[in-house]
């Protein structure tokens, strides 16, 4: 994006007036739109079911952002495995739930399966053709997409697998409106470690090591910092974040199969975009706020359609060619997102 | 590689090619012919993502709308097969346009995860619009053909597009596309107009890949399906670009072999066995690929050719 964007904008004029005029707007639309949620919430039952919802399936589109959103900051690449690396530990976790362990013992025991993987990925597979083009590294990573789920289906095969529950099957009746404490589990565990991440950045040495290796790598290693590490250590974080979101989707579809992540990682995308790609809070917003739209959208879709007498129907099918063309308007109107900062490049 | 080593090459391949329909059984015909598929495919995204450098990671997409459009127009107007594979090759041409446009404005990781969107969503449209599309159950055209029918289709198309392609490359637009791809901002600076030249990659690689669908459907007995067009179709294009090698047109007879014969392959993948063997092997595949051989079985021939002029 930075080269085309480049050629046409000017120098750091531009920037400060997006920095200066555009961060407050940002905050107005957002509170604009959590005060039009409330309403909505308030009036309606149903607009309220459906809003917790998708705040909670949008915790889990948050949760795999950050884990993208992590991957880019620190090796400008997009994973395109992720997805299939957070679906792969949450079959970690089976296993180990079938093994034995209970199943707050099984998260956090795949949690840690998932930072040495995720290190060992990056270590051996993505940093030897890192340096060569942004190309390359795509397909590596899309090479990694074919095998992980080959193997997940060649050692567990691709029939549905039952999990238990981690929160119980209680709902909760709030004013009139019935909430699975389910979703709150949801909320509760993605906002949780969002928060674990954001204070490992901006409280810890290790954190500031990272930030530093992902903004100016020379610099950083000319101060000491071991920038490779750094990365790596990226990289595995963003696993675990994956994986919090892979054990967190798995309740919401009931079982878990192979394919339990392909769709999510569609809505992660556009949500790590629409969140400005390099930005780890935007992400978690974004998750929220694509979980919530795209879930009101299905669950009125039926009404809007017969409502507006359109051509053609609106179905929940329509959900996915829908994200894409949320995605394809971000990109166009605002490749940077909400909180994302345009790339000035001197040629 | 010079020109008499060349045409030779191509010529002994244009042979094999003509004599393998009296040699193989129906069923390896068929396989051939998948190749023949795959060749197209590969050929046109590495027109794109290998010459003109932007990356698709969607192109099952176009293969998806080249593949319904024969079916459907076979089913509705009974229309000559070979003319709805023009009909494909246009269609899918100026659809490959349309999706130039946002490409104008994004580059790398963006454009990436914007193909990749496109070819999760196209597959979800037959299952909304049943009565024209099929639903799951699919469209079936209203003649089929044979094997040795798909076969001769599908590498008199190679053998035209390849012609083609390298028209198109060897000249002035094939420079304008590497221009592009080595560096945007010098490539402006020396006049080309990025616009037209972004978007007409775009287009040529669709319409390549919306032949190489509409034969996808004839060769699966003209039946179009969404389950055929799955993400996975779009990431084995990728890998076999990969392995043919990017930037060159002399490795895609083996990275659309490799895409076209390994499931069948694989079904007796020691150990591993089943269905996902395939998957195993393929991603294994690229991995190593791109870690050993960046430049993919082109580059191989190329580093042979060199060790032997040393």
């Amino acid at each position: 994006m930075a080269t085309a964007e480049t050629s046409r904008l000017g120098g750091p004029r531009n920037r400060g007036a997006a920095l200066g005029g555009g961060v407050p707007l940002v905050w107005v639309l957002l509170l604009a739109a959590a005060a039009g949620l409330l309403v909505g919430s308030l009036r309606s039952a149903f607009f309220a079911q459906l809003t917790i919802e998708g705040l909670a399936i949008g915790a889990v589109y948050g949760s795999l952002a950050l884990a993208l959103v992590l991957v880019y900051r620190a090796t400008h690449v997009i994973n395109f495995a992720q997805g299939e690396l957070a679906m792969a530990t949450t079959y970690v976790a089976y296993q180990l739930i079938q093994w034995g362990l209970s199943y707050w013992e099984a998260f956090f025991a795949t949690l840690a399966v998932a930072m040495v993987l995720g290190t060992v990925l990056e270590v051996a597979l993505i940093r030897p053709v890192l340096h060569r083009s942004v190309i390359a590294t795509v397909i590596v990573t899309v090479g990694l997409f074919i095998l992980i789920d080959g193997v997940v289906n060649w050692i567990w095969g691709g029939d549905f697998k039952p999990m238990p529950s981690p929160f119980g099957t209680k709902v909760y009746d709030v004013g009139g409106v019935a909430i699975p404490k389910l979703y709150f589990g949801m909320l509760f565990v993605v906002l949780v470690s969002a928060a674990l991440v954001w204070v490992l950045f901006r409280f810890t040495k290790l954190g500031l090591g990272m930030r530093a290796a992902a903004l100016r790598p020379a610099a950083a290693a000319l101060v000491g910092v071991r920038v490779d590490r750094m990365l790596a250590i990226g990289w595995g974080l963003a696993a675990v974040l994956g994986a919090v979101a892979g054990l967190m989707a798995e309740p919401s579809q009931l079982f878990l199969s192979p394919t339990l992540m392909q769709q999510i990682l569609v809505y992660a995308f556009a949500a790590a975009v629409l969140g400005g790609l390099e930005s780890p809070f935007g992400a978690v917003v974004g998750g929220l706020m694509i979980g919530v739209f795209l879930n009101l959208m299905v669950g009125y879709a039926s009404t809007i359609s017969s409502d507006l007498h359109l051509p053609f129907a609106i179905s929940a099918e329509l959900q996915l060619p829908f994200a894409f063309a949320l995605l394809l308007l971000i990109l166009l109107v605002k490749p940077t997102g909400l909180f994302g900062h345009r790339e000035v490049r001197r040629v | 590689m010079s020109r008499l080593p060349a045409l030779a090459t191509l010529l002994a391949v244009a042979g094999v090619v003509v004599a393998l329909p009296f040699l193989l059984s129906d069923y390896n015909i068929s396989l051939a012919a998948q190749v023949g598929i795959f060749f197209i495919a590969v050929l046109g995204l590495n027109i794109l993502t290998g010459y003109a450098g932007q990356i698709s990671i969607g192109h099952g997409a176009f293969m998806a709308i080249g593949g319904y459009t024969t079916a459907v127009m076979s089913r509705d107007h009974h229309t000559n097969l070979v003319v709805t594979m023009l009909m494909a090759f246009v269609i899918c041409f100026l659809l490959g346009l349309i999706l130039g446009l946002p490409a104008l404005r994004l580059s790398g990781v963006y454009l990436a995860l914007l193909t990749f969107a496109l070819a999760v969503s196209i597959p979800i449209l037959p299952l909304q619009y049943t009565t024209f599309l099929g639903g799951t159950g699919g469209v079936q055209s209203s003649t089929t053909v044979s094997n040795t029918w798909v076969y001769g289709a599908a590498w008199a198309a190679s053998a035209v597009l390849f012609v083609l392609a390298w028209l198109i490359l060897r000249g002035r637009v094939g420079r304008a596309f590497r221009a592009v791809r080595d560096s945007e901002i010098a490539a402006v600076a020396s006049g080309i107009e990025l616009p037209v030249y972004k978007t007409l990659a775009f287009g040529i690689s669709a319409a390549y890949a919306g032949v190489a669908g509409s034969l996808f459907v004839l060769a699966a007995n003209g039946f179009a399906a969404p389950s055929e067009f799955t993400v996975e179709l779009s990431l084995l294009l990728l890998v076999g670009a990969a392995i043919a090698g990017l930037g060159s047109l002399w490795g895609i007879l083996v990275g659309a072999a490799f895409v076209g014969l390994l499931p069948q392959v694989s079904s007796s993948v020691p150990v591993i066995g089943t269905g996902h063997g395939r998957d195993v092997v393929f991603g294994a595949a690229v991995i190593l690929v791109m870690l050993l051989l960046p430049d993919g079985f082109a580059g191989l021939l190329a580093r042979l050719r060199r060790l032997a002029r040393a």
